[in-house]
């Protein structure tokens, strides 16, 4: 029963941060942990037959030694952090790294008045009224164990608020950077995103990792925009190749709210990510656009979960997977159309596109309606490179290869087009490009 | 140019073609003609080094090189053209941005310099003007939503920008109205050139009144069974194919 052990580890080592790091903690603070590794406890780490599992074994995370470090590691260099999670180094910035925040690799210059940007440590020495109010309150540590342990563990992040009205045109970025030194480490970082009433900001998640060690980053972002504002999200994840990653974006929309949510996935050996919308506002509206591609023994497993809980409200899903060598995808997409929210609209396709013999894909659409005038669609794909295809691009003279790398950029290419900041989106094409040439 | 000796080819289990013999002569054209299933699309696609046909017997010298021995890319860079029947949509990658990496494959094999963005934009924009194409459409994803005239236009407009030595027209009249089918016949007669041989596949005589071949061929059961000139697709136009099966039978 490794994972018995491995979830005794952790209540152990809580106890501990207790009487230690987590002594000077506010009460409110306290008490928000105290609840994580309560229902952590209660639940233990998902197994396979949990069927929002189904097809992901977290056992190679539950058996990691349990280290958590909260501070940052030697010899990584900001330059080199902020060029592998495609920011651009003239946005404002904050950086992680192992969990904690690192001060002289951040820049908040330039920010209008009133934007708040910074790390959660520091802004809870300074009782910002702001963290009681929102922080747990959106991502459900009742019914999910990872939230959970991020619940009990959460040390830093990053938390950013948009003022009222405020148009922000250029965009924020977060990187969490981890390097699997030595020991193996565990971070949990959490970020908290607020978007006064129509203010409108893109913000940009790194996950990072700089070099190939082993590490397990769980972490938990609550992200709330309310009435009319409009926010574009993304999540870039390129952690190392022997990384395991948890993710979970828990966004909450106010009346004719906008979320656009991004997540492309590039690398990792296990990685979930979790994506839950409340649209909970007449009129809200979310789209979310994911991008995975995997190779080797990787595993990528997106979870996504829309609550259409009010009227009118609307959802567009694109998620799109590619995979090559014996890796193995997962894609969930779940649609709960609640009692009340009539003439909801919610439209769902995923399609993957296999390149090896070996690559596998588990997809599963689910859709639960409960109210009587919905329009909802959901299509899914899975397939080879096409043969036509193929042969009339070798017949104009390009190569087997490039002939193949060209098509499955291509079927990226829609997902990445979407993609509204200049610098990411080129970064983007860039990788994409140099990583196809190989294929 | 182009010398075809006994060529037999099989799809799955099934004989198409059963001995073709064919010579074509630099700046000739020559028209193959056939009804349906006669095997003359498979002959263009074994030509253009088409995988799920295996070729059984026979060989074909190109410019006097073993063509059934090089890759579907290296006929191409070797100048070998196929205008397919019907044009592959794909999304994601414009006509210039495929094009461009396309000619440049074929550039790159000739030992010609590579052309820069600026260069292909002139190249293309003076290649748009032969077969009245917006620049519009070419920036688009290639042959995606395209209407059938627009996809064989863009067919024609490759062929003028790879500048092949043999080009092979598939049915290229299939499904265009009359004015799409002039605009890409004379499209085509713009690029007939005295070291340039082409050769055009159709199922019916009218694109032969807009595209004059040397020579025609009539196909019948994998099997060249008429040859002639010109007059032979008029005697075709007015007769049909079914009096040709007695000469297929006396040709077996």
């Amino acid at each position: 029963m490794i994972a018995a052990e491995s979830k005794e580890r952790y209540v152990a080592a809580f106890e501990q941060w207790q009487s230690n790091g987590n002594a000077n903690a506010p009460a409110w603070l306290k008490e928000l942990r105290r609840a994580g590794i309560a229902s952590f406890a209660a639940q233990g780490f998902p197994t396979t037959k949990n069927e929002d599992w189904k097809y992901t074994n977290v056992g190679p995370i539950a058996s990691l030694p349990f280290a958590q470090v909260n501070g940052a590691a030697t010899g990584i260099d900001a330059a080199e952090v902020i060029e592998r999670g495609f920011a651009d180094p003239a946005c404002p910035r904050l950086v992680f790294v192992n969990g904690a925040w690192a001060r002289e690799m951040s820049s908040v210059r330039d920010l209008p008045q009133g934007v708040g940007l910074g790390s959660l440590a520091d802004l809870v020495k300074r009782d910002d009224p702001l963290l009681p109010a929102q922080l747990g309150h959106h991502a459900s540590y009742k019914t999910q164990a990872f939230v959970a342990l991020n619940t009990a563990f959460m040390g830093d992040g990053a938390v950013v608020v948009i003022p009222p009205g405020c148009h922000l045109a250029q965009p924020i970025y977060l990187i969490y950077a981890s390097s699997g030194g030595a020991g193996q480490l565990v971070s949990q970082p959490r970020t908290l995103i607020f978007l006064g009433a129509g203010s409108e900001a893109k913000i940009v998640e790194s996950y990072v990792g700089v070099n190939a060690g082993t590490y397990f980053c769980n972490a938990v972002t609550e992200l709330i925009a309310d009435a009319d504002s409009s926010v574009e999200h993304y999540r870039l994840q390129r952690e190392g190749q022997a990384a395991f990653h948890v993710g979970a974006l828990e966004a909450d929309l106010n009346r004719g709210a906008r979320l656009t949510a991004h997540a492309v996935t590039l690398s990792g050996s296990l990685v979930r990510n979790n994506v839950h919308v409340a649209l909970n506002g007449e009129g809200a509206e979310c789209v979310l656009n994911g991008l995975y591609l995997a190779d080797d023994k990787q595993h990528v497993d997106n979870f996504t979960e829309i609550d259409h809980l009010k009227p009118h409200a609307t959802s567009f899903e694109l998620y799109k997977g590619i995979l090559d060598g014996a890796a193995h995808g997962v894609f969930n997409g779940k649609i709960v159309v609640h009692k009340d929210a009539q003439k909801s609209n919610a439209r769902q396709v995923n399609k993957n596109l296999l390149l090896s013999e070996n690559a596998v894909v588990n997809t599963k659409p689910q859709l639960e309606i409960y109210a009587d005038d919905v329009k909802c669609s959901h299509g899914s794909t899975i397939g080879q490179l096409d043969d036509d295809a193929l042969f009339y691009l070798r017949s104009r003279g390009l190569g087997r290869v490039e002939a193949r790398s060209l098509l499955s950029f291509a079927f990226a290419g829609d997902v990445v087009a979407r993609i509204k900041i200049d610098s990411l989106r080129r970064q983007l094409d860039d990788y994409l490009v140099a990583k196809f040439r190989r294929v | 140019m182009l010398d075809i000796r006994g060529l037999r080819a099989n799809v799955g289990n099934t004989e198409i073609l059963r001995g073709i013999d064919l010579h074509i002569g630099a700046g000739e054209v020559h028209a193959i003609m056939g009804p349906n299933g006669s095997g003359k699309s498979t002959l263009a696609h074994v030509l253009s080094g088409r995988e799920n046909y295996e070729v059984t017997g026979g060989e074909v010298f190109y410019r006097g090189k073993d063509l059934l021995a090089m890759s579907p890319e290296l006929r191409a860079r070797e100048g070998i053209f196929l205008a397919f029947q019907y044009p592959v949509e794909i999304p994601g990658v414009s006509t210039t941005y495929f094009l461009k990496a396309a000619l440049n494959a074929v550039r790159k094999h000739n030992g010609l310099e590579e052309l820069d963005a600026m260069e292909f934009l002139t190249l293309i924009k003076e290649k748009l003007k032969l077969v009245e194409m917006d620049q519009a459409l070419i920036n688009r994803p290639l042959n995606e939503g395209f209407s059938g005239g627009e996809k064989k236009r863009n067919e024609i407009l490759q062929m003028a920008v790879l500048d092949p030595m043999l080009a092979l027209l598939d049915e290229t009249d299939s499904g265009l109205d009359i004015d799409a089918l002039r605009v890409v016949a004379s499209g085509v007669n713009a690029l007939r050139r005295p070291d340039r041989a082409m050769i055009v596949i159709t199922h019916y005589q009218r694109l032969l009144n807009y595209i004059v071949p040397d020579f025609i061929h009539v196909l019948h059961d994998g099997r060249i069974v008429k040859s002639g000139t010109k007059e032979l697709a008029l005697e075709l136009e007015s007769k049909g194919y079914d009096w040709l099966k007695g000469e297929a039978a006396a040709v077996q």
